[in-house]
């Protein structure tokens, strides 16, 4: 008992300090979610190669943690996250900041709409794909910078 | 006194001869009806055209969902000045409805306008210049079957002395080679069509290359990347120096797809590219880029040292 309670102590504080981290340094932690954004659609792209077999289990995990992206975006580019650790970030976010948030929406919709269509099977899985490609597109076009 | 009158008279002479001079050198070339010859306009190749040149990319009007109405009206801003892109839709008036094909041939190929004028260079006609004639026509001919706009769109806002289109024919005798696409007979034909495709309609190499002073392409820094036209980012290289662990059929899944090889998803202004590569047929997505695929590695510029 006396362990279980250590260890729920000791994640609180684990999960406490990341979010503290997340606080102090926007740019990090959205670079940490869109790597996990593409590591997830790497693996649904294998799946859907036939490099794997399909599994309902891999794509809820994917959209799961597409949803919880879509979700934080826009609490992660304040005003003083314009510049410094490499970031892509297009200064036009922060010049149509609530055209950013509807499309952070919008990719968060495409992803909740197509979830259970995703899981079911390999074609529906890859219709779902395609709207989700549009939804990262439409909001990539504007506000994430490519680099020479 | 008779000495200061000589050298006036002699100044007088040299500006005279120096204005005739700049007067025929930049006089604007066209291309005559007879060059052109009978043609039955073929409108799934002129379809074809119109995706590989990504005329919705800058023509499509702004802010409205139909990429088919051409009636112009983005701002292009440049280091030159802004740029406003021109009405291309059908309309007899205001667009290219009333256009001759020898005239679309002209601006196409030449860089001039119906009127006589040059256009200039943001219009990427250093690469339409390479079009065959026959695909020139047919895009012509599918060009016409899209909606009219009315309106004509407001004048170009550019810098002195770049606001003196007259002077573009002097940039035209340095960039402008005039040279048609011609097929390198020892490669195969799928990479002679990538290199007509992606040199020519395509203009790939206009945004993937960095451009001197004269905002014209550094030739032998084709392809190696540059800043981005909105001056926000940059745009890759697509040498081999970058390209080099993506397959063709990587490339060409890019093009079609908008996927990178490692599940990535292009951005910025190659999101509009995609969206018209990928109405292209698959077999010429395949050939461009196998011509990509083959591009030598070139490291390019260093890019400018972030702040």
């Amino acid at each position: 008992m006396r362990f279980a309670i250590g260890l729920a102590v000791a994640a609180a504080v684990i999960l406490g300090a990341t979010a503290v981290i997340a606080q102090q340094d926007p740019i990090k932690t959205r670079q940490h979610l869109m790597k996990e954004n593409n590591d997830n659609a790497k693996v649904i792209v294998q799946m859907m190669r036939g490099q794997g077999s399909f599994d309902g289990k891999k794509v809820e995990a994917a959209f799961a943690q597409w949803s919880e992206t879509a979700k934080a975006l826009p609490g992660l580019f304040p005003e003083s996250s314009k510049s410094g650790e490499d970031t892509r970030a297009s200064p036009k976010v922060w010049l149509n900041k609530k055209d950013f948030d509807d499309k952070a929406a919008a990719f968060g919709k495409a992803v909740a709409e197509n979830r259970d269509k995703a899981k079911a099977s390999p074609d529906g899985l890859k219709a779902a794909m395609s709207a989700v490609g549009k939804a990262c597109d439409n909001c990539h076009e504007d506000y994430r910078l490519s680099r020479r | 006194m008779a000495m200061i009158k000589k050298l006036v008279a002699a100044a007088l002479v040299a500006a005279v001869l120096g204005l005739a001079a700049f007067w025929l050198l930049t006089i604007p070339a066209t291309v005559p009806a007879s060059a052109l010859g009978s043609h039955t306009p073929d409108f799934v190749n002129g379809k074809e055209m119109f995706y590989a040149g990504g005329c919705v990319s800058c023509h499509a009007v702004p802010k409205q969902n139909d990429k088919m109405r051409l009636g112009g009206g983005l701002a292009i801003v440049s280091p030159f000045g802004t740029f406003y892109v021109p009405n291309i839709s059908s309309d007899a008036k205001d667009g290219i409805g009333g256009w001759s094909e020898a005239q679309f041939v002209t601006a196409m190929t030449k860089g001039v306008s119906p009127s006589g004028q040059h256009l200039y260079p943001a219009f990427p006609y250093t690469s339409y210049q390479h079009m065959r004639f026959d695909d020139l026509r047919d895009l012509f001919a599918f060009l016409k079957t899209l909606p009219k706009v009315s309106g004509r769109v407001r004048d170009h806002d550019l810098r002195f002395p770049f606001n003196i289109r007259r002077a573009l024919g002097l940039w035209k005798l340095l960039f402008l080679d005039g040279r048609r696409f011609v097929p390198d007979p020892s490669q195969s034909a799928q990479w002679n069509r990538g290199a007509y495709l992606v040199n020519g309609p395509g203009h790939c190499a206009e945004c993937h290359s960095p451009r001197n002073i004269l905002g014209a392409v550094i030739p032998n820094l084709r392809f190696t990347g540059g800043p981005s036209p909105d001056g926000q980012g940059g745009v890759p290289n697509i040498t081999q120096f970058k390209l080099k662990a993506w397959s063709a059929a990587d490339i060409a899944e890019t093009l079609g797809t908008g996927m990178t090889p490692d599940a990535d998803r292009v951005g910025g202004s190659m999101v509009e590219v995609v969206r018209n590569t990928s109405q292209l047929t698959a077999d010429d997505r395949h050939a461009m880029a196998i011509y990509v695929k083959s591009l030598p590695a070139v490291e390019g510029e260093k890019p400018i040292a972030k702040k």
